[in-house]
């Protein structure tokens, strides 16, 4: 079988390759860290029971979830207390409570949800009118 | 298998006894299930309102007192933005003639030229600024009647700017962060640039079981708030034993706030 202008072509072949798979190269093993969120804000230090609204899988699956049906019941329902399956109730805010244990935004949202690729203050945009904790100012 | 009648009505009788069952089942699945309530302590009313008297307020209050005003913008981290075209205002003054528009005659303006008359959204009954938010985010409670705003939801169309009668809406045409002049009230968020905002007739801290904001620091007691649905409420005192006018009848709003002169 012959090959026409096969001086070309390979050599462009190959070029067209290592482009396409620079990325993959030019970031060969400088995969950005697993983030490891930090939950050793005073206040949880302080918890004898280290125990979230929910537990810690489906939090991790589902915070966003359960904000948004918190912000639907307190905004539009009036309904502002949220009573866990065992029984403690906690006022559902973000700003109010979620921060008053995990008060370390930088450690606990932004190390996430920069890992995912979401830009701080554009997805999700809590903080545009959340007021953060003071540590992270 | 054969099907015949009574097959038919046998599968039948089992579905509808199925279908009969599902909020039994229903009801069970939800016992393990979070629960959403009010707060014990909340204040509850049905149709709340306000009765300003202004009169006390001049009166009683010291000239140029602001104490509603401040205690609310402080509440709720309104920010100070002097341009008139840009400011952002929940609860203001402003003069007779504009404030009650074609009531006053020349003399009337002889008594209440230039005195301040206290302003804040009305809380309608009829509010025009829900029926044209496209977005919902502009609602009125069933329960209470507040015409509530959810920010999440605001898109930023100004319809509802242009639908209020009575201006009680303000648009933040920049961040408005660096303007908020007082101290940050950490338990009340802010807002953003891009969203409409207005009183909310302090849903927040009614939910606590306090008072609004400005009806608390009145101390002159010139702002009274309370459910219009309860006789024995201090509103539905004053509405009967005084005259009482509302801003703009004429449009059917229903405002829900109302001022005694």
């Amino acid at each position: 079988m012959r090959m026409y202008n096969a001086d070309k072509i390979i050599p462009g072949l190959i070029v067209f390759l290592v482009l396409v798979s620079l990325p993959v190269w030019y970031n060969m093993g400088k995969a950005a860290p697993v983030p490891q969120p930090k939950i050793d804000t005073p206040v949880i230090e302080k918890m004898t029971v280290k125990q979230c609204i929910l537990p810690k899988d489906e939090m991790i699956t589902g915070h966003m979830q359960l904000l948004n049906d918190w912000r639907t019941e307190v905004v539009r329902n009036g309904q502002r207390i949220y009573t866990a399956v065992d029984g403690k109730k906690y006022v559902m805010s973000l700003q109010n409570e979620c921060m008053k244990c995990h008060s370390n935004k930088a450690q606990f949202c932004d190390q996430c949800h920069n890992y995912a690729g979401l830009t701080a203050d554009a997805t999700p945009y809590c903080w545009t009118c959340h007021i953060a904790p003071k540590e992270n100012k | 298998m054969e099907s015949n009648r009574r097959t038919f009505m046998k599968i039948g009788g089992l579905c509808a006894l199925g279908l009969g069952a599902l909020p039994v089942v229903d009801a069970f699945a939800k016992l393990d299930q979070p629960k959403f309530s009010q707060d014990p302590q909340a204040l509850v009313g049905k149709k709340w309102a306000m009765v300003i008297d202004m009169k006390k307020c001049w009166e009683k209050g010291k000239p140029g007192c602001k104490d509603c005003m401040l205690a609310c913008h402080k509440y709720h981290n309104v920010p100070t933005i002097e341009d008139e075209k840009e400011e952002i205002k929940w609860i203001w003054t402003d003069e007779h003639e504009h404030v009650f528009v074609g009531q006053s005659n020349p003399y009337t303006e002889e008594n209440l030229h230039g005195k301040p008359f206290i302003v804040l959204c009305n809380h309608c009954a009829n509010p025009a600024c829900v029926r044209v938010c496209p977005t919902k985010a502009t609602f009125k409670r069933k329960e209470d009647g507040i015409v509530m705003m959810d920010f999440h939801r605001c898109i930023g169309c100004r319809f509802c700017m242009a639908a209020c009668p009575f201006g009680a809406r303000s648009f933040n045409f920049r961040d408005p962060r660096p303007y908020i002049k007082t101290e940050l009230n950490a338990s009340f968020p802010t807002r953003e640039r891009g969203v409409v905002e207005k009183c909310n007739f302090c849903n927040e801290r009614l939910a606590a079981g306090s008072l609004p904001a400005c009806v608390e620091a009145c101390k002159c007691g010139a702002l009274v708030f309370g459910d219009l649905e309860d006789p024995k409420s201090g509103v539905r005192k004053l509405l009967a034993s005084h005259y009482t006018i509302r801003r703009k009848p004429e449009l059917g709003t229903e405002p829900n706030v109302y001022y005694i002169v």
